[in-house]
């Protein structure tokens, strides 16, 4: 018989304040197996852990249950002071009686009643608990990073500054991501090539650092400190170890035609290309859908030109297979499709860009080499419309747009029009918004040198319809604050376009079965205080796959990845997960249902001897699972026919209890 | 004469990787739902033994909800599909018993989905509810 002890938090008024808590530590003292119970106002305070220590050694107690927050909060602290106190950790039950109890009722008779059943439940589970031990798993000392955006680039630097090895995998020929196509940065308007471009330097050189480009990851196998990754690398028709980055085959590449992806297709590139000067790695990639050699074998120019001899047409998609300890997702972000946003003109007028565009416009390295020209006519443009929450903050809209802020808008549209009023103090600017939101450090005193120095035109208020006129593009628009109708007519429009996570990352989520939002951005396992880890244990979250962010956002979330992959890859061992399945040799009938449904592989057969009554010996055909692989999910538990696997923490019997203690 | 107002007892078994952290959200955000909804933790659907949900029943629960993760999205890459097809067949025995196919639910609700938990546990209570006691599997020894 077990000896219970039941400490009843108040969490403050949180609990106390819908729950009577004597009432249910009075209540509680009477079941079976509880010889102690008490509440306090705060378990989880170092007074309230040592009330908990005391009682377990003054009532000798074996079982512990607490009535407090969610298990996914304070599991962790109360399994810690037992076992401080010398009891296993694996004693401990949580009844969440603050999240599933006082914050969603009202009532006090109706809170109380539903907190003294929740934790008769508990009471039941615990006097069925037995101590349990993890076993332990090796760590692979190596890290993968899966995008090479700034995001990607920071954790990989910060990880391999202490001493691990690390591969970023990037699908695009360069790293680099969407910083590479900024302009400036805000606050501080330093050019972004400037900032990042030795970063990228800096993890090609890194010794530490490998780098996959034009590659993506294809599978993930494995758990927490080893996961078995295949790795594509896509072929580039370029021998990388080969190619100088000389440039002889572009220039002599005669397919012209093709949009230049990191120009936004605002240029042509050739069909062998460098995506930009300072690519990392610097090396040619042949895009086989415009390649006349690869297309109908005839061409071959770049092959004749290229003095190192790196062209290779025959090259072919190479798989890589690598162990890691821990993968941190840097997927990013994109901006939103345009396409269903019919009244802004996107799709008819060329001089209807998104700020990306904008950017490219701007860019000294871009199509037109930092002049602010007009895609149609390459005119300077005179009047300037740039349009905010294009598809953010869009829940009428929902079908079409993003619910949420994509928080980095207002920023750059700012820093947008005060440059365009630096460079052309001449150009009218309006700027249509909803709400200016500059909540980052010298953001507001950024946005207030927009309006005050630079004389941009603020106005509340939305963009109704984009008409294109002749070479014009007529704005219609309300002055939310004067109420008025106003009509511009502009030369360029910029659309500040909701942004949403790379289309990557569903796929990469399912590989890594890492949870996701409706809005496809990674979940964090805690939203407050493990904000870089996903609730999948190994995998962390870097930059904006995680929810939209600015630059130095995500610098310092990256750094934060990095430190939490540090501390996994700095421990030799890992405790697994006690709550494992296991079987019992005796009822086992070797039918190998279990071991087809698991999917990690954990369960193998082996033939057993059993000595029987009359003193012969049979053999037996019995499962047998590898603790260091299996997950805890239980799903061999309910397939197996003769109730021979169990899951220890979550067995038959304790899910029983706690049934007939709910059902009482 | 006082008339106690019939409240249905219904047990959850909630995944502790989304709708049981999706309960915890629903309680976050103070999304009401009724207390007739007893939560049991379990670390995948997968682990619901339909045996669990006979005993609920034979001990007089009124309703039993299965909440998962959304297909494609099991925290171990394939359970919540041994779920749904074990469920299926489970619910389909109940209802050759008598026991209303209402009273019996599979829902994927993901960590993220707050607000889709306590609209589902309202709306099932209501349906339970309106169902009226279970009496079909409840075992007459159980009852003092």
């Amino acid at each position: 018989m077990q000896r219970i002890g039941v400490f009843v938090c108040w969490c403050g008024s949180n609990i106390a304040g819908t729950v009577d808590v004597r009432a249910v530590a009075e209540a509680l003292s009477r079941e079976p197996g509880v010889v102690f119970s008490c509440d306090y106002q705060y378990m989880c305070s170092k007074t309230g852990q040592d009330m908990i220590k005391d009682a377990v050694r003054e009532h000798k107690l074996t079982g512990i249950v607490v009535c407090s927050c969610s298990p996914r909060m304070h599991e962790q602290t109360f399994r810690k002071t037992a076992a401080a106190a010398g009891l296993n950790p694996y004693m401990v039950e949580i009844a969440n009686i603050r999240e599933q109890c006082s914050w969603v009722h009202k009532d006090m008779i109706v809170g109380t009643e539903k907190a003294i059943i929740l934790g008769r439940a508990a009471v039941a589970k615990v006097n069925l608990n037995s101590p349990l031990t993890p076993g332990e798993s090796p760590v692979t000392k190596r890290a993968l990073v899966i995008g090479g955006g700034i995001a990607g680039i920071q954790t990989a630097l910060d990880i391999a500054d202490a001493g691990f090895k690390v591969d970023i995998v990037e699908k695009k020929p360069t790293i680099g991501g969407k910083m590479a196509q900024l302009d400036k940065t805000f606050p501080t308007l330093d050019c972004a090539a400037c900032i990042l471009t030795p970063k990228m330097v800096d993890a090609a050189q890194h010794e530490n650092i490998r780098i996959f480009s034009y590659s993506e990851v294809e599978e993930v196998r494995g758990f927490v400190g080893n996961f078995d990754v295949k790795i594509k690398k896509k072929a580039r028709y370029v021998n990388e170890d080969i190619c100088t980055g000389c440039g002889a085959c572009v220039d002599k590449c005669p397919m012209k035609k093709v949009p230049n992806e990191f120009n936004l297709g605002m240029d042509m590139r050739r069909a062998i290309y460098i995506p930009f000067a300072q690519a990392v790695p610097k090396v040619a990639t042949i895009d086989p859908s415009a390649c006349n050699m690869l297309k109908n074998g005839k061409c071959g120019v770049c092959q004749k030109v290229c003095t190192a001899g790196a062209i290779d047409y025959t090259q072919k998609d190479e798989y890589i297979d690598e162990k890691y300890g821990a993968i941190v997702v840097a997927t990013g972000y994109d901006p939103i499709s345009l396409e269903k946003f019919d009244e802004y003109a996107y799709n008819q007028s060329k001089d209807v860009i998104t700020s990306l565009e904008f950017e490219r416009l701007t860019n000294a390295a871009g199509p037109t080499a930092g002049k602010l020209l007009r895609p149609s006519d390459g005119r300077h443009p005179e009047k300037i419309v740039f349009v905010q929450c294009v598809g953010s903050r869009c829940a009428s809209c929902a079908e079409k747009g993003k619910e949420y802020c994509s928080k980095i808008c207002c920023m750059y549209t700012a820093k947008h029009a005060m440059l365009t009023r630096d460079k052309y103090p001449d150009t009218e600017v309006y700027v249509f918004y909803i709400d200016v939101r500059t909540p980052g450090k010298s953001f507001d005193e950024f946005y207030r040198r927009a309006v005050e120095e630079y004389g941009v035109k603020y106005i509340k208020g939305t963009v109704g319809k984009v008409v294109p006129e002749g070479d014009k593009l007529l704005v219609q628009a309300a002055d939310l604050l004067t109420n008025t109708q106003m009509h511009i007519d502009a030369d360029l429009v910029v659309l500040a376009a909701a942004i949403e996570p790379d289309k990557s990352a569903r796929s990469l989520a399912t590989m890594l079965t890492a949870s996701m939002d409706t809005n496809d951005f990674f979940t964090e396992a805690h939203p407050k205080l493990r904000p870089v880890e996903s609730p999948t244990a190994g995998v962390f979250l870097s930059g904006a796959c995680q929810g939209p962010k600015d630059i130095p956002e995500t610098v310092s979330q990256a750094g934060a990845a990095a430190s939490k992959v540090i501390g996994l890859l700095a421990k030799d061992k890992l405790i697994g997960n006690p709550c494992v399945a296991s079987s019992n040799e005796l009822m086992c009938n070797g039918c190998s249902s279990c071991e087809r449904v698991c999917p990690y592989g954990a369960i193998t057969y082996e033939n057993k001897e059993f000595r029987m009554p009359d003193r012969t010996v049979k053999v037996r055909r019995v499962a047998r699972v590898n603790p260091a692989v299996c997950q805890g999910c239980g799903c061999c538990t309910v397939t197996c026919p003769s109730g021979a696997m169990d899951l220890r923490g979550f067995e038959n019997s304790q899910i029983m209890a706690e049934v007939d203690a709910i059902c009482k | 004469m006082q008339v106690k107002e019939y409240k249905p007892l219904i047990v959850a078994f909630c995944c502790n990787w989304c709708s049981y952290a999706g309960a915890d959200l629903a309680g976050n955000n103070r999304a009401n739902y009724p207390a007739e909804v007893k939560i049991i933790r379990v670390p995948c659907s997968c682990r619901v033994n339909p045996t669990f949900i006979l005993r609920a029943f034979q001990k007089g629960a009124d309703g039993v909800i299965i909440c998962g993760c959304h297909p494609g999205d099991c925290h171990y890459t394939s359970g919540n599909y041994y779920t749904r097809r074990r469920m299926a067949m489970l619910f389909s025995m109940l209802d050759f018993l008598g026991i209303e196919r209402e009273r019996t639910r599979v829902e994927w609700i993901s960590a993220a989905e707050g607000a889709k938990f306590s609209a589902t546990m309202n709306e099932f209570a209501n349906t339970v509810a309106a169902l009226g006691e279970n009496k079909r599997l409840e075992d007459l020894r159980c009852k003092k």
